[in-house]
């Protein structure tokens, strides 16, 4: 239960931030919350992970769909993706849950520190 | 130890952060690239996207408000005059600010900025190009007299304060994509940069010379022989105003100067080529229909100009009303104003009148320190401009640029090449002198007659332009505008010695003798960059002048009655090829078929049956093209082996009509062999050297020789990314035909207007009007373009909301 609340707050703290703040902003939320709901590091890291990795995909899936996939099929081709939007938006997402995931692990050791 | 665990992962998340925010070398700053709420997946634009909006600006005197119609064009009606202008920057920012920002960037030597110094310091080079060049010298002169004007003020003034509203609040997110993956963001626009672009346009109109390339040919060849591959005028030539029209004679003294050719024999100077060129093929066409000759009675008007094609374009559509004007037309974005178009009253457009308008003088420096140099035996202070560039890592070059009372010394080698310097050039440029084009489409946005459309021209100095004319009241006219030297025959051709006054210009034509006609008898009057008028206009031009278009254009035009839009529709998509007309019985008649296998005699047989049309699938134009080219190359390259680059081959004009008069031309020997070639052997040659070329493309592209493969229409994005661009387009066209599509150049905006009432116009450029590669409007007008179909141009009479192809509505007010 701990993990899905830390793993949904840190996904709607990071798009609230993300509003207002550069992209680290994700590093942020996944940090704060991590240092406030008390969990093991790897489970932190893990729904530091899976918060970012989710949220970036859902935005970044509606902006495509929105857009019917004719920005990230030509973004795709200028990486060398031959024109796989979606395998863009996967590697995104992965940056986004790796930060995340070290960011919240971060948090964890943090908040095992100050105890 | 619980503070070692925190302190690593903390920083791993600093380095990994760190990392993911700059980009790597080619790699961009992928973290904020890729964030969906911050990279590019933010221009990722919704088809759905609302564009209707409201905006508060304290700036403004009144309310405006902007309709976009489904082609995204803006329909501005504005209580003020100068409310349309911040209107419009505002506008041209929204749609294009990258764009916008790019051209100035490149214009002004900055692009190492955004770029980096390049490999081999590419871009370094074309920095230093520009600003010993001088371009923002010839922008803050310019400036200076569009400042100085209240009009022209007012436009700057307010355009600059648009841009620079919309610009304001932008954060990352909100960001061009380009932005996005160079890693920088904008900066405030000035009336500076607006001076800045159109020098620009100067520049790609008037920038192309061969004053280095003659001087080598003259050199190398001699005077004799020079004058016969490169001769002043062309036996075909259909000049802008008619044969046989009456000049003044010149009050300026133009007598050649007794010692030219020793002047540049002197030198033992042989500069390197320009790192950045314009295109040979910047040149346009224009005509003016009299309602004598429409089937409605009223006089239509065509332009198209040829320039590059890029994505975001060159040009941008608007319609400006306020209680002073209506005028509908193409924009540039970086300017205020409409640059081509018409109004309910008049309509204008514009083709390069192609003289040259910049040459080049030898500079004898005192000594190292450049200060000083002699001029009619004194000396004369140099002024130095430091010139700092800095590279995208920071990475500073700098250089001083010398003015000379010519211009600024442009030519000379690279650093780094510095055994080879011989000697140094200053630029006589015509752009350099301060004069206010804006000022001319100021006033043609609000003409209604001749009398006001000569008046705003006059205020056009360069680059020379032919402005057509057409009015609802049935006149047409056509002006080769601007201020141009009055030269001696062949001056600036060649490198000149600037320690002579002799070799100077010595006075500007007078404006009046500016070769014109309004309503000739013929019932019209067009342009297509050829040499203005016959040999008795008593100035000599200097320039390229391409004759085949303009002559094709009479032709067609001569033996036309009841002409309607369709009509001219029909003409501006001609692909007839006159060149091809004239060589192709040359080529097919001296081939000495003995030499033909069965490969040559299909390719013979495809071009002998051939219409002389480059229609996309026409396979003759492919090689008849190649041929000759071939053709052309076997006759000269031989005479010009011994000439150092650079230099260039004569035209194909001058190739073809020398044979056409004498098949046994000086040149067609092979000056390299001990036998005397003849006509039929250098075609030959150049058949078989074809017919290579031709299996090999055969083998490459799937077995097809169509013209639209070979001839590449191509609309490039500006940084020359593939996945932005578009090329080989199903389109027909190419060099001295009047569609003039030829690989990533062509007519960038077509436009047809009929004077009726209400005013019916119709328009096309090879783009879109949002700048955006994520947007479905980026390329929207693009296959229509390659069709060679128009759209009817929605010109509001009011801000009419509920036209059904008004799509959405932003307001702007105080």
């Amino acid at each position: 239960m701990k993990y899905i609340v830390a793993l949904l707050l840190t996904c709607l703290l990071a798009f609230a931030l993300s509003l207002y703040l550069p992209w680290y902003a994700i590093a942020i939320a996944a940090f704060v919350v991590a240092a406030c709901i008390h969990q093991t590091p790897f489970k932190a890291f893990s729904a530091g992970f899976v918060g970012i990795f989710f949220l970036w995909t859902v935005v970044s899936f509606y902006l495509n769909w929105q857009n019917k996939s004719l920005l990230s099929t030509k973004m795709a081709n200028l990486f060398p993706l031959d024109g796989e939007g979606f395998g863009l938006l996967v590697i995104a997402a992965l940056i986004g849950g790796i930060v995340g995931g070290t960011a919240a692990l971060t948090g964890s050791y943090f908040r095992r520190m100050l105890n | 130890m619980k503070w070692i665990s925190f302190s690593i992962s903390a920083l791993v998340l600093a380095a990994l952060i760190y990392a993911l925010d700059r980009p790597w070398g080619a790699i961009p700053a992928l973290g904020k690239l890729l964030s969906p709420q911050h990279g590019f997946w933010q221009n990722a634009e919704s088809y759905d996207k609302d564009w209707s909006n409201t905006y508060q600006f304290n700036h403004l005197n009144g309310k405006v408000e902007v309709l976009l119609d489904e082609r995204m064009v803006p329909h501005i009606f504005a209580e003020h005059d100068e409310d349309a202008y911040f209107v419009q920057g505002y506008l041209h920012a929204q749609f294009r600010l990258w764009q916008m920002e790019f051209q100035i960037y490149a214009a002004s030597g900055r692009l190492s900025e955004i770029l980096g110094f390049g490999n081999d310091s590419l871009y370094l080079k074309v920095d230093l190009g520009m600003r010993r060049l001088g371009m923002v010298y010839a922008a803050e002169q310019a400036l200076k007299e569009m400042e100085s004007d209240p009009a022209s003020k007012l436009m700057l003034d307010n355009y600059t304060a648009g841009f620079n509203a919309y610009v304001q609040h932008l954060q990352w997110k909100d960001l061009p994509l380009e932005y996005k993956l160079l890693n920088y963001t904008p900066e405030k626009w000035t009336n500076l940069k607006s001076a800045i672009f159109l020098k620009m346009i100067s520049y790609d109109l008037t920038a192309r010379d061969n004053d280095i390339e003659y001087t080598n040919l003259l050199k190398t060849l001699g005077p004799d022989m020079f004058e016969k591959m490169y001769p002043v005028t062309s036996d075909s030539l259909d000049p802008i105003i008619p044969k046989g029209t009456f000049f003044e004679k010149s009050p300026i003294d133009l007598s050649v100067p007794a010692h030219i050719h020793d002047s540049t024999h002197a030198w033992g100077v042989l500069l390197e080529k320009e790192m950045t060129e314009p295109h040979p093929g910047n040149g346009s066409n224009n005509w003016a229909v009299s309602g004598s000759r429409t089937a409605s009675g009223k006089p239509i008007l065509c332009d198209d100009p040829h320039l590059g094609m890029n994505l975001p374009a060159l040009w941008f559509e608007i319609q400006i009303k306020t209680p002073q004007q209506n005028v509908y037309g193409v924009s540039f974005p970086g300017a205020p104003g409409v640059i081509i178009g018409f109004n309910d009253s008049i309509s204008w457009g514009v083709t390069n009148g192609s003289r040259d308008v910049r040459d080049y003088y030898k500079i004898h420096f005192e000594d190292q320190t450049r200060q000083k140099y002699w001029y009619n035996g004194e000396l004369r202070n140099t002024t130095q401009r430091p010139e700092k560039i800095t590279g995208k890592n920071g990475q500073v070059y700098i250089d001083t640029v010398d003015y000379t009372h010519f211009g600024p010394v442009a030519r000379q080698l690279f650093q780094g090449a510095k055994d080879k310097v011989y000697a140094e050039y200053a630029v006589r440029w015509k752009a350099h002198d301060p004069s206010n084009e804006l000022k001319a489409f100021y006033m043609l946005n609000r003409a209604k007659n001749y009398d006001e459309y000569l008046t705003a021209i006059r205020n056009f100095k360069t680059p020379v332009q032919n402005f057509v004319f057409a009015s609802a009241t049935n006149d047409i006219a056509i002006w080769q505008q601007g201020e141009y030297p009055a030269k001696w025959r062949r001056q600036g051709d060649f490198l000149m010695d600037g320690k002579d006054s002799t070799y100077e210009w010595r006075g500007m034509i007078p404006e009046t003798q500016n070769p014109h006609q309004k309503n000739p008898a013929r019932g019209f009057v067009s342009s297509a960059n050829q040499y203005p008028t016959d040999t008795t206009y008593p100035y000599y031009l200097g320039g390229d002048h391409p004759p085949y278009r303009g002559k094709i254009i009479n032709f067609y035009l001569s033996d036309m009655n009841g002409v309607t839009v369709e009509d001219m529709m029909y003409l501006q998509n001609q692909n007839y090829n006159y060149y091809a007309e004239l060589a192709v019985p040359v080529l097919i008649n001296h081939l000495n078929r003995d030499y033909l296998d069965e490969k040559g005699w299909k390719y013979f047989e495809m071009i002998r049956i051939w219409n002389r049309k480059n229609d996309p699938e026409e396979k003759g134009a492919t090689i008849f093209t190649i041929w000759a080219k071939k053709f052309r190359e076997l006759t000269y390259a031989d005479e010009l082996a011994k000439v150092p680059d650079p230099k260039r081959m004569p035209y194909e004009n001058i190739h073809i009509e020398a044979i056409l008069k004498d098949t046994n031309y000086l040149f067609l020997d092979d000056i390299t062999t001990e036998v005397k070639e003849g006509l039929s052997d250098i075609v030959t040659r150049a058949f078989i050297e074809t017919t290579e070329v031709l299996e090999k493309m055969e083998n490459e592209n799937k077995g097809s020789l169509a013209w639209y493969q070979y001839n590449n229409a191509s609309v490039n994005h500006l940084l020359k990314l593939p996945v932005f661009s578009y090329n080989k387009l199903y389109t027909g066209g190419g060099v001295h035909i009047i569609n003039a599509v030829s690989g990533n150049h062509g007519p960038s905006w077509r436009m047809i207007v009929h004077m009726t009432d209400p005013v019916e116009a119709y328009g096309i450029y090879p783009g879109g009007q949002v700048g955006n590669p994520g947007s479905k409007f980026y390329d929207q007008f693009i296959n229509d373009w390659a069709a060679g179909r128009y759209y009817k141009l929605l010109f509001l009479k009011e801000a009419d909301g509920t036209h059904p192809a008004v799509k959405f509505k932003q307001t702007f007010s105080k």
